[in-house]
């Protein structure tokens, strides 16, 4: 097989992630290089010093793991194969790099959700092209975290009636009416879940 | 020692901001030797018959580096450097200690373990993962060194003084994880605090942030909000009638995880559980609030006070019995481990609470379950002691703050 680059014969065979896609690459040693792309399969020692014996190891160079089925994050080098043996990841790019196969893990471990609701930095909320966006993230956030109180105090009002302790349940009534006044969208579903 | 102080090394931030005046409060043995000032300890807080902290904390990545256990050492001196500057400059609290975990004696470190300010991890450190250095932050090539012991990897934590409600660890999993802690139920407190702190840290330092995945973290489980809410119990009750294991099952189909004294991994002694949740992904700070705070912390709180009551209704003979007879123990052991102590004082910690021995403060029986750990028990008594003079040391402290 030739290189993808030039004439040589391809030696550097990996998978890298280019726009969102996974992509085969083949290459010469050379142009592998130039890529940044991993050097050809990993020798003995480099087998021993990777998978065998890594609590072992020191600080050692660049993973190589080229022609293994495993993706490599671009950016720090890290294969999802030493994600799963180390249950971390190697930086924040990873996150992207391991896109699709993070997935069914992130919803495994976080009840079926992938997209994160709550807290952005105010930075990003203050400036830059995705500040709409995140906007309505935020608005949403506060919108669930709202129903989230009403439904936790309709269910203490409940208990407050069914135990007649009036005066609770009276207090627990004021303070639901407070948070449906206070609503960020009140002709939202607040008022028609009621 | 260099290992600790409000001034530390490198550049100093402003006086004012770090409300580093000069004080003597962070020599050696007072910033935390003071042992009594943790805030946690010395109140009592809402709930204080069964809860005895609450506790939030936010896991944090600088963009641009790698994570934490991939760092090299110079890797992980150029984050704890940045960390360290802002931290000191942010204005987070009146006043900060700055402890350099790298340089402390093991003592030290275990002392802020059992304290509830670092993880046993920090303490220990972590060395790189095996293929680190490469780094994002275009890394310093091959590390190829000797490997360092895991205790000198630099990391470090910052701590308020004299209250200890703050402590931010620097270079853990993640480059920082924010902790509030206070006493009592008082999770709406911890959050609102530790939030605003986060701002202020967040204003100087470029966090790793994605639209759709929220604040990145080294592991998936915490990556979202990297919140994590946890309430310390004391569950004696439903210990005695079994129904923890319900209020265990409960909790693990709510998704939420139930841990021991001194978190992942390590048992309930002492009776004293934590409950926190897991899901950091999808599902808003707030609602994760309301949920544990307004529902169901108040329901585990309700579930053990009706077991005590029902013990004490139905079965006061035999709680007095073994409530008297852990106190009798305690009170004339010449030899004692901690795991003992910790599960006598919880039964003196029920009679506390109930009223049966009337001239004992819950404060006491609390500072007992701190004291009598390894760290703490030398640190009072003064010296380093091997095992079995821990444990006559042990009795003996014990003896003399129950007289």
């Amino acid at each position: 097989m030739k290189c993808d680059n030039c004439d040589k014969e391809a030696t550097v065979h990996d998978t890298v992630l280019r726009e969102g896609a996974w992509v085969e690459v083949h290459c010469c040693e050379a142009c592998a290089a130039k890529l940044g792309l991993s050097g050809p399969g990993p020798t003995l020692n480099e087998l021993l010093t990777n998978f065998v014996m890594p609590q072992l190891t020191g600080e050692k160079a660049r993973p190589r793991v080229a022609k293994t089925k495993s993706p490599t994050c671009t950016n720090c080098g890290f294969s999802f194969e030493q994600f799963r043996q180390a249950g971390l990841l190697g930086c924040p790019d990873c996150y992207v790099a391991f896109e699709s196969l993070l997935l069914p893990l992130l919803e495994r471990a976080h009840e079926g959700a992938a997209q994160h609701i709550g807290k952005i930095p105010r930075r990003l909320a203050e400036s830059g092209p995705a500040k709409s966006e995140l906007e309505t993230a935020r608005l949403l956030a506060a919108k669930r975290e709202q129903l989230e109180r009403e439904r936790v105090l309709r269910r203490q009002l409940e208990d407050a009636v069914k135990t007649e302790q009036y005066e609770l349940a009276a207090k627990l009534r004021d303070q639901l009416q407070h948070l449906s006044q206070s609503s960020p969208s009140k002709a939202g579903s607040s008022k028609t879940d009621t | 020692m260099t290992q600790r102080g409000e001034n530390p090394k490198g550049k100093k931030p402003s006086p004012e901001d770090a409300g580093n005046g000069g004080s003597a409060g962070a020599s050696a043995g007072a910033g935390l030797g003071g042992i009594a000032t943790a805030e946690w300890l010395t109140n009592t807080g809402d709930a204080s018959d069964v809860v005895l902290s609450s506790r939030v904390r936010l896991a944090r990545n600088l963009a641009g580096h790698v994570f934490v256990h991939r760092a090299s050492k110079e890797d992980r001196e150029r984050a704890l450097q940045t960390c360290r500057d802002w931290i000191l400059a942010a204005n987070v609290c009146d006043r900060i200690m700055w402890v350099d975990l790298h340089e402390s004696p093991p003592i030290e470190r275990n002392l802020l373990v059992e304290r509830h300010l670092i993880s046993k991890q920090h303490a220990k450190g972590k060395p790189a993962t095996s293929g680190g250095n490469a780094g994002a932050s275009g890394g310093t090539g091959a590390g190829g060194g000797v490997a360092m012991p895991a205790a000198e990897e630099p990391r470090a934590v910052a701590v308020s003084i004299p209250d200890e409600r703050l402590s931010i660890m620097v270079n853990e999993e993640d480059h920082i994880r924010v902790q509030m802690l206070r006493a009592g139920l008082s999770l709406a407190d911890c959050w609102r605090v530790a939030s605003d702190i986060d701002d202020k840290l967040e204003s100087g330092l470029d966090y790793a942030f994605s639209k759709k995945l929220g604040y990145l973290t080294a592991c998936p489980t915490n990556v979202g909000t990297g919140m994590r809410m946890s309430v310390m119990l004391h569950l004696p009750a439903l210990k005695v009638t079994g129904e923890i294991e319900k209020v265990k099952r409960a909790a693990t189909d709510m998704n939420l995880a139930v841990r021991g004294f001194y978190g992942e991994g390590s048992d309930a002694v002492g009776d004293l559980y934590q409950i926190s949740n897991q899901t950091t992904l999808g599902k808003p700070e707030g609602a994760v609030l309301a949920d544990l705070q307004d529902s169901i912390i108040p329901e585990v709180i309700r579930y053990e006070r009706h077991a005590r009551n029902t013990l004490l209704s139905k079965r006061r003979a035999a709680l007095e019995d073994q409530v008297f007879r852990a106190l009798g123990a305690l009170t004339h052991a010449r030899l004692i481990a901690a795991d003992e102590s910790m599960q006598l004082l919880s039964l003196v910690r029920l009679g506390v609470v109930l009223g049966l021995i009337p001239d004992l403060s819950v404060q006491t029986v609390n500072m007992l379950f701190l004291l009598v750990q390894p760290a703490h028990l030398q640190r009072v008594l003064g010296k380093e002691l091997d095992q079995e003079h821990r444990r006559t040391g042990r009795a003996a402290m014990i003896r003399e703050r129950l007289k």
